[in-house]
Parts: structure tokens; sequence; C-alpha cells
């Protein structure tokens, strides 16, 4: 039987695995999700392909409390709008950081986590999410 | 010379104590972690596997190597709890990490030492030409039925270990293997936990295969325990490495930095892995080390490595095991047995 949605996910990996988007260089603006044109320049826009550094900081967030069933291992967890540093926001759990430890303009980076799985034989569908930035030895 | 390019390790941030399993299950927890040697243990968050651990050791490794992964050759991830059981964990590493389509992928499995026999293969490739640089990873999210002794210290965990010849941090300079049919330790096709001989896996297992290896090892290279600065053996628990270094006359300040067990437990794929990475982390240049990685079913895999210079110049850019084992949030075992789906009634 044929599996629903994979041909959908596949279309998404690069951008869900590694954060790519786009980068408009006529009027220098980054995007994601990536876009077919830039929506300010139009037809004038030039994009590129870009992956973002991971990097970024929490703009605003919510705790959820009631989650889908495929979450509710994980009550509570914190969704976040994250500001990457390019400029570009979008939408992401964070992990790795305990509900009240939580912050506006806390320094976040981007990891490798499962999203979601489509029941126990299905597909498994990988993507981003962002944790605090970690302490580094060494690191100046 | 054929060596370590750059490294890089992940442990998840969940901790249960020994004590707290041991609790559950009616044993005395002190006497238990101080028996076993194993006194907390690592444990994957409810969104994490072999994949993820992967791809954060796999991120490390690149980063500290500073290369661009479009040159990576080859990938093989060694595993006992790969998420498929047909569909290589190392594809989706391979795009996460930003590699190139052409390259050769495959998923390895030997128990404990799958991790470092992908390292041989890597070495081979590099050393014949086929490739310029090879990413050998030993990961696992270990399994261990409730209430069974192995519930104490399977843990969690990756290394990610990018083989190479220029710019070498750490030169392999020789490795040797020692393969048998011992059935000490299995899981068959199907089950969710494995199995294993108790008292068996001990002295015709691992010390039989860790001991033959190693001394093969000191006789093609010529050398005797003095010779070496460190020593790191694969460790199913604190107990057995060092009972290992005791049959072999290894001083114990050679064998104390390889045994992050202590702390995080076993991480079966990346165990010796993990210990080798703690060593990297704080040796000085020109310091050798010995390591033998075993494997159930049973094999070891033995290597004679030298720090070189360049390690000097990636270190304080990623996370060093040291930090990962510091980044630590406790759990019961109620919280435990959610995030490892041993309620069966939730799916």
């Amino acid at each position: 039987m044929a599996e629903k949605g994979v041909a959908q996910l596949w279309r998404k990996i690069k951008a869900i695995y590694t954060i790519q988007g786009d980068h408009c260089t006529t009027c220098d603006t980054y995007y994601f999700p990536p876009r077919v044109v830039c929506p300010q320049c139009r037809r004038k826009g030039q994009l590129e392909k870009y992956t973002f550094k991971g990097l970024g900081k929490i703009h605003t967030f919510a705790i959820v409390r009631q989650a889908p069933d495929t979450f509710k291992r994980q009550i509570p967890y914190i969704v976040a709008q994250v500001e990457l540093d390019e400029g570009a926001r979008l939408t992401a759990q964070i992990v790795n950081c305990d509900i009240e430890d939580v912050h506006i303009d806390m320094r976040v980076r981007s990891c490798f986590r499962k999203i979601t799985e489509y029941g126990e034989s299905g597909i498994i569908i990988y993507g981003y999410k962002f944790e605090p930035t970690m302490k580094v030895t060494g690191h100046e | 010379m054929v060596g370590i390019i750059g490294y890089g390790v992940y442990i998840p941030r969940y901790r249960i104590k020994t004590e707290k399993i041991a609790a559950v299950w009616g044993e005395d927890g002190e006497k238990l972690a101080k028996g076993l040697g194993v006194f907390e243990k690592s444990v994957p968050g409810p969104d994490e596997d072999v994949a993820t651990i992967s791809v954060e050791a796999a991120r490390n490794a690149v980063k500290r190597a500073q290369i661009d992964p479009t040159n990576i050759g080859a990938i093989y991830v060694g595993s006992e709890s790969h998420p498929y059981a047909v569909k290589p964990t190392g594809t989706m590493v391979s795009e996460a990490i930003g590699c190139s389509p052409h390259i050769t992928c495959a998923d390895f499995e030997f128990a404990c030492k799958a991790g470092t026999a992908a390292i041989q293969v890597c070495m081979g490739l590099v050393k014949s030409k086929m490739i310029k640089i090879g990413l050998a990873i030993g990961s696992d999210t270990a399994q261990g039925r409730p209430g069974d002794a192995l519930e104490y210290s399977a843990a969690a965990g990756g290394v990610a270990i990018l083989v190479g010849n220029k710019n070498v941090v750490a030169t392999i300079e020789h490795t040797s293997s020692f393969t048998t049919d011992t059935p000490d330790f299995w899981r068959r096709e199907g089950q969710a936990f494995p199995s294993h001989g108790a008292r068996f896996t001990g002295e015709p297992a691992y010390f039989r295969h860790v001991g033959e290896g190693a001394r093969a090892l000191f006789k093609t290279t010529n050398t005797t325990v003095d010779d070496y600065d460190y020593f790191v053996f694969h460790s199913p628990n604190g107990k057995f490495p060092v009972a290992m270094g005791r049959q072999l006359g290894v001083p114990k300040e050679k064998l104390e930095d390889s045994l992050v067990v202590r702390q995080i437990g076993n991480t079966y794929s990346g165990s010796a892995m993990m210990g080798l990475a703690n060593v990297l982390d704080i040796a000085d240049p020109g310091s050798k080390i010995f390591m033998v990685a075993y494997g159930s079913g049973a094999g070891s895999d033995s290597f004679a490595i030298r720090v070189e210079d360049e390690i000097v110049k990636r270190r304080g850019e990623v996370p060093t095991v040291q930090d990962y084992i510091e980044r630590k949030t406790y759990i019961n075992y109620a919280t435990y047995a959610k995030y490892r789906r041993k309620f069966k009634a939730l799916g």
C-alpha cells in the first residue's frame, strides 16, 4: 500500500533538514521557507538558495500543555517564533530547555530532531528544532 | 598517513541515576552503582533517535575539521538501534550535514563495535585513494528490558569521526581485529529488547576478545603498555574496562580519562569511541592512545593512535565530551519509561 505524505515530505527535506531558504540579492532579504519569487521585488527579484547558519534568538514563545496525540509524550513543551540572525523568522519547538527558563531574546541554535512519525510502520519526519546555545570549553 | 581529521560527539541531556532504577526493582541502588561502576546514564529525549544523535555528532565533527562536507566520499553509521530496519540512517545524516549525493553510504551493525568497524572501512577507502574523506559514526539509543541488568547501563550517545589524510589531528598508526562466533548477547529480528548470556558475557566474550585484540596489537606494533599514555577499552560498565586494564598491567591513571561510562552509561556503538573522544579532548600532541572496541557476537577492533600538533588548533569550537556530560537534567523512572516508550498502551 502506498504511504501518504512521502512525496510531500521528500520535496521539503533540504529545507527542513538544513534550514535552507532563499536570499534575494536585489533587496538583500532572506526568506524561509523558500519562495518562488521575492514578495517585495517581484519580477525584479533575484532569488538564490541560502542555507541559514541556524543561530538566532527567541522573538516570542508559548508553552504547549494540550497537544496532539503524537506530541503528548513531550508536554509541557515550548513552541517559539525564532528570529534568525539573517532576519528571517520561523516557528519551531525549543528543546533542551525547561519551561521556566525560556525567555524572549534567548540565544538559540538549531538542532536536528524527530518531528513526528506516520504511525509505527510509516516514515519518520526529521527536521529543525532549536535549543539554547551550549557552553564550549575553550571558546572565547 | 591516514588518521582522524575531525571528531564530534553528542550526548542527550537527560540522565537517570542508577539508584532510581534500582528502587523500582527493589535492589540496593548504592551497592549496584558501585558494583557496576555506572552511577547514572544518559537517556534520549522523546524526539531523539540514532539519526538525530548521529547528525548532531557529525555536524560537530565537520565543524571541528573545518572541511567542506561535499568532500566526504563515504558515510557509515554503526548502531544496533537504527530507526528503520530498512532505510539507511546514513542517508539522513548525509542530507542533514550537506554532503554531495555522490557518496557511498551504508549502515553497519556489530553490536558495540559497529562504529570502529566503520572507521576501519573508511581507513581502507582513504588509503586506497577511493575517497578523500570518510565519515564513521558509532551511535546508539540502547535498549534494556525493564528489570534486566542491562537497564542500568543501556544509554544513548554518538561519536562521529572523520577519516582522512590531510590536516590529521590524530594518526591511526595501526589497527587489527579479532573475531569469533560467541553468542554472548543478541537481539532477534522483530524483538524490542536484546537477550544475553549473563555471566557468559565476561570471560569467554569481553575479556577474551579485548585481551586477544590488545595482545595482538602489542605484538604487531612491537610495543608494550609503557609506550602508550592513554588506554581506552569498550565500557559496557565501569567494572569491565578496569578489570581488563588490570589483566594487561595498565596503570590506573592511563585508563581513568576514558571511563566516561560512570557518568553516562554504555553508549554501545559509541562506547569506546566516546572514551577516545574524551581523551582526544585533553591529550597533548605526541601522546599515544591504545584503544580496543568490543562488539558482542563477538569481536574486537584495536587501534594504536598518535595525537598530532594539529589537534590544538581544532579545540574550542565544538562542545567537548565533558561539556555534554555537564549539561544534564535528571529524570525519574516514570519519565524515563515514558520517553523510552516502555508504556505499550501509549504506542
